[in-house]
C-alpha cells in the first residue's frame, strides 16, 4: 500500500470532525482574543496537551481492547509522588538519578496488579481499576501521613517538563511525539498492535486462533499505567512538586479525549490520529473557558458563579453533545 | 451459561443445602451480605470497651443509611447491565440544593423536600435519555454528566454552608425504642420504591434486560421505558440520600472528594449486595446490608487501632477481593472458551 493510503486510512470521520472542531475553536478564541493564533500561544498549547497525550496513549489501547482503566487518577499520583519521594526508598544519590524510571516502574506495577485482575482473574476492568484506584489513594495518602516524604522534584525531572532539547519544541511534546509515533507502529506494523484490534473485536476467536489473549491485556494495562505514571513525573516536574490529588482532573479528560477521537468504547476500533486530535481539543476547550471567562458576564448580571462551574457544565455538555453526534451505539435488534 | 446441566444443578443444590439451595443468587447474595455485616458488627461491638449503646447504633446507622441510600440508587441501574458513575454528584447536588430551600416553616420544607426530589429525577431522567435515546456507553455518559452535576452543585453553593429545618434534622438523627430513624427511612424505601419497582412490569423487564437484551428485546419487553425508570429512580434515591445527608450534617458543600468516595463505595456495596456486575441479578436490600458492610469495615479500623488514613486502601482492597471472588466462577466453567467473551 501507498504510504498517501496508510495516511489517509488514519483519518476517519470522527478524527476529522475533532480536528474541525479544534479550528473553530482556536477561530472563535482569534474573534475574542487575536493572541490565540500566535505560534507562542499554539506552542504552550501543545506543551499543556502533551501531559494529556502521554496517559491517554496508555489508556487508548486499553480501551482498544474494550476495557478501561479508571484508576489514572492515582496512577498519575503515584507517578509523581514515587519519583520525587524516590530519594526515600533508593537512597539519596540513586534516589535522584533513577527517579523517573522508579516513579514509571511504580506506575507499571499498578498497571501489572490491574492486568492480572482483568485478564487473569477476569475481574470487570472498570470495578477492578476503580478498586485499585482507591489502594493506589490508600497508599499514597499512608506514604505522605507516615513520614515527611521529599516532594521536590527533582532536576532531571524539571529539565523533562519544561525544558526544550530541541528549540522551539518542550520537552513533553517531544515526549509525546516519540511515543505517540511509537504506538502508531505498534498498532499498525506489528502483530502486538493486530492483535490488540482483534481482542478488542472478539476475544473468542483471537483465542481460538491460538494467541493468549491474556498476556496481550496484560501488556496493554502496564503500559497504561506506565503512562499515567510518566505524566505523573511530567507533571511534578511541570511544578516543581508532587502532590495528592494531581490526578484527579485527568480521568474525564483522558476518557474523553480517546472517545471523542473516534475510538469504539467497547474496543476494537480507532485510530490513534483521532486520539491525539481529541488531546487537542481537550486542551484548547479547557484553555478557550479560561481565556474567555464566562463568568464575568454572568457577575456583571450580578449573579456570582464560581469559574469552576462553566469548566465543569461545559466540559461535561460539550462531551455529551459530541458524542451524540458521532459516538452513538448500534440499536439492539 | 451451562444452561442445560441447571436443573441437575438445582437438584443437587436443593439435596446438600436444603432451603439455602432453593434460594435464587440474588437472595443467596443477601444472606452472605447479612452474614458478614453481622459477623463484623459483632467483633466491632465485642471489642467497643462500652459495649454496644443505643448512641452507638445511631451513630452507625446513619453513616451506614447514607451510603445504603446510594448504594441502592447504583444497583438498579446495574442490574440492567448498566453503571451510574454520576450518582455521587447526584447525592452532592442534593445535599447542596437541600441545604439551600429545605429551610422555614414545616410548608415551605415540604416543598423543600419535593423539590430536590424532583431534581434527583431530573438528574437520573437526564442519564436515562442520553444512554437509552442517545445510546451512549453509561460509563461515560454518566461520568460527563457527573461533571455537569458537580459543576451546577458549585453553582448553588459555591463555600461550604446553609443549614435545613431544624425538625428534620433533629427527627432524623434521633432513633425510637433504640431504632434509629434512618433504619425506618431505609425500611420506607424499600417498601414504598424497591419492592413496588421490583414487581413492576418495568422492573421485571430491567432484570431481563441485565440477562439478554437481545433476548429482551426479542420477547417484546420495554427496554427503552425499562432503562429510562432504572436511571430515574437511581437518581431519586441518589437525592433522598442527599436530603439525608443535609439533615445528618447540618449543611451542604460541594465536594468533588465527596462525590468520588461515594461513587467507589456505592459500586462496592453492591458488589458485596449480591449483585452481579454482568446485569441481571441483585437486590437493592442486599445492596443495604453491603453497605453497612463498607462502612463498618472504617468503624473497625478504628477499633483496631489502625490508622484511618488507611481506610480508602482498605475500601479498595475489600472492592477488589469482592470482585475477585466473582472469578471463582472460573473454576467452574468446563468449557475455556466460556471464560472469553
Amino acid at each position: 500500500m501507498s504510504v498517501s493510503g496508510v495516511i489517509a486510512r488514519q483519518f476517519d470521520r470522527a478524527t476529522l470532525i475533532a480536528f474541525g472542531c479544534v479550528i473553530v475553536l482556536l477561530l472563535i478564541g482569534a474573534m475574542v482574543e487575536p493572541a490565540f493564533l500566535s505560534p507562542k500561544y499554539l506552542i504552550q498549547q501543545l506543551h499543556t496537551a502533551s501531559f494529556l497525550g502521554v496517559v491517554a496513549s496508555g489508556v487508548m489501547l486499553v480501551i482498544l481492547l474494550g476495557h478501561i482503566d479508571l484508576s489514572i487518577p492515582w496512577t498519575i499520583g503515584v507517578g509523581g509522588m514515587m519519583a520525587t519521594g524516590a530519594t526515600g526508598f533508593l537512597g539519596p544519590e540513586l534516589g535522584i538519578t533513577l527517579a523517573v524510571p522508579f516513579g514509571v516502574l511504580c506506575g507499571a506495577l499498578i498497571g501489572t496488579v490491574n492486568g492480572l485482575g482483568v485478564a487473569y482473574l477476569r475481574a470487570p476492568a472498570m470495578i477492578f481499576t476503580l478498586g485499585m484506584n482507591a489502594v493506589a489513594q490508600g497508599l499514597m495518602v499512608y506514604h505522605t501521613g507516615g513520614f515527611a516524604p521529599q516532594d521536590r522534584a527533582t532536576e532531571f525531572m524539571r529539565e523533562l517538563a519544561v525544558g526544550h532539547l530541541i528549540p522551539g519544541v518542550p520537552n513533553p511534546l517531544l515526549l509525546w511525539i516519540i511515543l505517540g509515533a511509537a504506538i502508531v507502529f505498534v498498532l499498525n506494523r506489528t502483530v502486538l498492535g493486530r492483535r490488540i484490534y482483534a481482542v478488542g473485536n472478539q476475544e473468542r476467536s483471537v483465542f481460538l486462533s491460538g494467541v493468549d489473549t491474556r498476556k496481550v491485556i496484560l501488556i496493554c494495562f502496564i503500559f497504561s499505567g506506565a503512562c499515567a505514571a510518566l505524566t505523573g513525573v511530567l507533571l511534578a516536574g511541570w511544578a516543581n512538586r508532587s502532590y495528592q490529588a494531581m490526578g484527579d482532573p485527568y480521568l474525564l479528560p483522558t476518557i474523553a479525549a480517546i472517545i471523542l477521537g473516534g475510538t469504539n468504547v467497547l474496543g476494537g476500533r480507532g485510530k490513534y490520529v483521532g486520539t491525539i486530535a481529541g488531546v487537542i481539543l481537550i486542551t484548547i476547550l479547557q484553555s478557550m473557558l479560561s481565556v474567555v471567562q464566562p463568568q464575568r458576564y454572568f457577575a456583571q448580571l450580578g449573579v456570582d458563579i464560581p469559574a469552576d462551574t462553566f469548566r465543569q457544565v461545559v466540559f461535561g455538555a460539550v462531551i455529551i453533545g459530541m458524542l451524540l453526534i458521532y459516538g452513538r451505539q448500534q440499536l439492539v435488534r | 451459561m451451562n444452561v442445560s446441566s441447571e436443573p441437575e444443578g438445582l437438584v443437587n443444590r436443593q439435596k446438600y443445602f436444603g432451603w439455602v439451595g432453593r434460594l435464587s443468587a440474588a437472595q443467596r447474595g443477601v444472606l452472605i451480605a447479612m452474614l458478614i455485616f453481622a459477623a463484623m458488627f459483632f467483633v466491632y461491638g465485642w471489642k467497643q470497651a462500652a459495649g454496644l449503646t443505643p448512641n452507638m447504633l445511631n451513630t452507625a446507622a446513619n453513616k451506614g443509611a447514607l451510603l445504603a441510600l446510594v448504594a441502592m440508587a447504583q444497583t438498579l441501574p446495574v442490574i440492567t447491565r448498566g453503571l451510574d458513575l454520576s450518582v455521587g454528584a447526584t447525592f452532592v447536588l442534593s445535599n447542596c440544593l437541600a441545604s439551600t430551600i429545605v429551610v422555614g416553616g414545616p410548608m415551605a420544607t415540604t416543598f423543600g423536600i419535593f423539590g430536590v426530589l424532583l431534581l434527583g429525577l431530573a438528574c437520573g431522567a437526564v442519564n436515562g435519555v442520553i444512554i437509552v435515546y442517545g445510546r451512549l456507553q453509561p460509563l461515560i455518559a454518566t461520568l460527563a454528566t457527573s461533571a455537569v452535576y458537580f459543576g451546577i452543585a458549585l453553582a448553588v453553593r459555591p463555600q461550604p454552608g446553609g443549614e435545613v429545618n431544624f425538625e428534620l434534622a433533629d427527627f432524623m438523627t434521633r432513633s425510637t425504642f433504640a431504632v434509629p430513624h434512618t433504619v425506618l427511612l431505609l425500611l420506607a424505601v424499600v417498601l414504598f420504591i424497591w419492592i413496588p419497582y421490583r414487581r413492576s412490569v418495568l422492573g421485571r423487564a430491567a432484570f431481563a434486560i441485565g440477562s439478554s437484551e437481545q433476548a429482551a428485546y426479542m420477547s417484546g419487553i420495554p427496554i427503552n421505558r425499562a432503562k429510562m425508570l432504572a436511571y430515574t429512580l437511581s437518581g431519586l434515591l441518589a437525592s433522598i440520600g442527599g436530603i439525608l445527608l443535609t439533615a445528618l450534617t447540618y449543611s451542604g458543600a460541594a465536594k468533588m472528594s465527596i462525590a468520588n468516595e461515594y461513587t467507589l463505595n456505592s459500586i462496592g456495596a453492591v458488589v458485596i449486595g449480591g449483585t452481579s456486575l454482568f446485569g441481571g441479578v441483585g437486590s437493592a436490600v442486599g445492596s443495604i446490608f453491603g453497605a453497612f458492610v463498607m462502612r463498618t469495615v472504617g468503624d473497625l479500623l478504628i477499633v483496631f487501632d489502625i490508622n484511618p488514613v488507611l481506610q480508602p486502601l482498605f475500601v479498595g482492597v475489600v472492592l477488589l477481593v469482592a470482585v475477585s471472588l466473582g472469578s471463582l466462577r472460573i473454576l467452574r466453567i468446563k468449557n475455556r472458551l466460556d471464560i472469553y467473551r
